[in-house]
């Protein structure tokens, strides 16, 4: 195993390259992920995400926002070489909704709301509100973990060079 | 940042290691030995240990309070004293021009002002309460993974620093390279290590 604080900084890409992915599932083939934590949970881009592009010697950074804002920037974006280092997320199960910001840097879970869970009323609600919350934060964490776990193992398979950046390549231009 | 908040955000870590048997009773004695200690009404400016959970501005860690089902959740309470430097100023030359009064000196000497600097400092330190900042901790003990519900790259690696010298535990924090070597082979660990950026567009 590397050095941490290395690793940290060499694997920043893989990162970035996940959740450029990522976004191109959710466009491309939302039941892929179904297939993947094998649950019917619906995955959609927020409201706010960000890319970054260091094809050049200077970083440049791009971020998109809003709640009714196009992701035709970020596209162009993409087409000029970025990768994206941030995403707002929606997920759904049923009627239960998880918003989170993912960042591909350190895949730290920023931002994140939870379903509506019970009311604490009396010191006596305490404990089963936490575990009630463990719950739902630990549902969220395991479709993301089983998500990127899946895109690690496609990412180091013959298949990433052969099938999935053509056909990552394709979606940007098209 | 509570675990109760509407909205929070979370670093993830593995423990690398084990306390020492009976777990319950050293985990008892180290948050014990390493809780917070107050600092209103002392010349310090800040104050970093763990604190209960369900009440963080009084510590107690007897009779396992800090167990909920199979986790131990406590916190990390960072306590500062945010002197302005407008007031540390006032008070300065207020001393200054009082010394030069009473001594009937014309100038001081940069020791002396330095002197009187760090009484300011210290005099103000005793009468402005510290901002406390706590945020909380949930830590798995049989998979070996915590839950610090913050992301501010400061307080992670406080909390990073205060849990080592208490515990004397490593963490590792779970970013791209470690999440992935949860799960690979050897062979795709060898893949992972010459691993270079693809180019999606040319």
């Amino acid at each position: 195993m590397l050095d941490i604080s290395v690793a940290y900084n060499r694997y920043k890409f893989v990162g970035y390259e996940f959740l450029t992915w990522l976004w191109f599932v959710i466009e491309h083939d939302p039941a892929q992920l179904n297939r993947v934590i094998q649950e019917n949970i619906n995955f959609t881009v927020g409201n706010r995400i960000m890319l970054q592009n260091a094809v050049h010697d200077a970083v440049e950074t791009i971020t998109i926002k809003g709640d009714d804002a196009g992701l035709e920037e970020g596209i162009l974006a993409l087409k000029k070489g970025a990768l994206v280092t941030e995403i707002h997320l929606r997920v759904t199960e049923e009627e239960n909704e998880w918003q989170l910001t993912l960042k591909g840097e350190n895949l730290n879970i920023s931002n994140l709301k939870l379903p509506e869970s019970g009311q604490i009323e009396t010191k006596d609600d305490v404990e089963g509100a936490v575990l009630e919350k463990f719950f739902l934060y630990e549902k969220i964490m395991v479709w993301v973990d089983a998500i990127y776990c899946y895109f690690i193992k496609i990412r180091l398979s013959p298949e990433w060079n052969d099938v999935v950046v053509p056909q990552i390549k394709k979606w940007i231009l098209q | 940042m509570s675990i109760l908040s509407s909205s929070v955000s979370i670093t993830r870590y593995q423990v690398l290691g084990q306390l020492v048997d009976p777990l319950m009773d050293t985990l008892t004695r180290l948050l014990t030995q390493n809780a917070i200690v107050e600092i209103d009404d002392e010349d310090v400016d800040q104050s970093a240990g763990w604190t209960s959970f369900e009440d963080p501005f009084t510590p107690d860690f007897t009779g396992s309070a800090f167990v909920m089902g199979s986790q131990f959740i406590f916190s990390f309470r960072m306590d500062k004293k945010a002197i302005p430097l407008k007031v540390v100023n006032k008070r300065f030359r207020q001393q200054i021009t009082k010394l030069l009064k009473e001594s009937g000196k014309e100038f001081l000497s940069r020791n002396e002002k330095k002197q009187i600097k760090e009484d300011v400092i210290r005099e103000l330190s005793l009468r402005i309460p510290a901002t406390p900042n706590v945020y909380d901790v949930l830590w798995n003990y049989e998979k070996s993974s915590i839950w610090f519900f913050s992301t501010q790259k400061s307080v992670n690696e406080a909390f990073e620093v205060f849990f080592t010298k208490s515990f004397k535990l490593n963490l590792v924090r779970r970013f791209p390279y470690t999440a992935a070597m949860e799960s690979l082979t050897n062979s795709e660990e060898d893949i992972l290590n010459r691993l270079t950026p693809s180019q999606f567009m040319e």
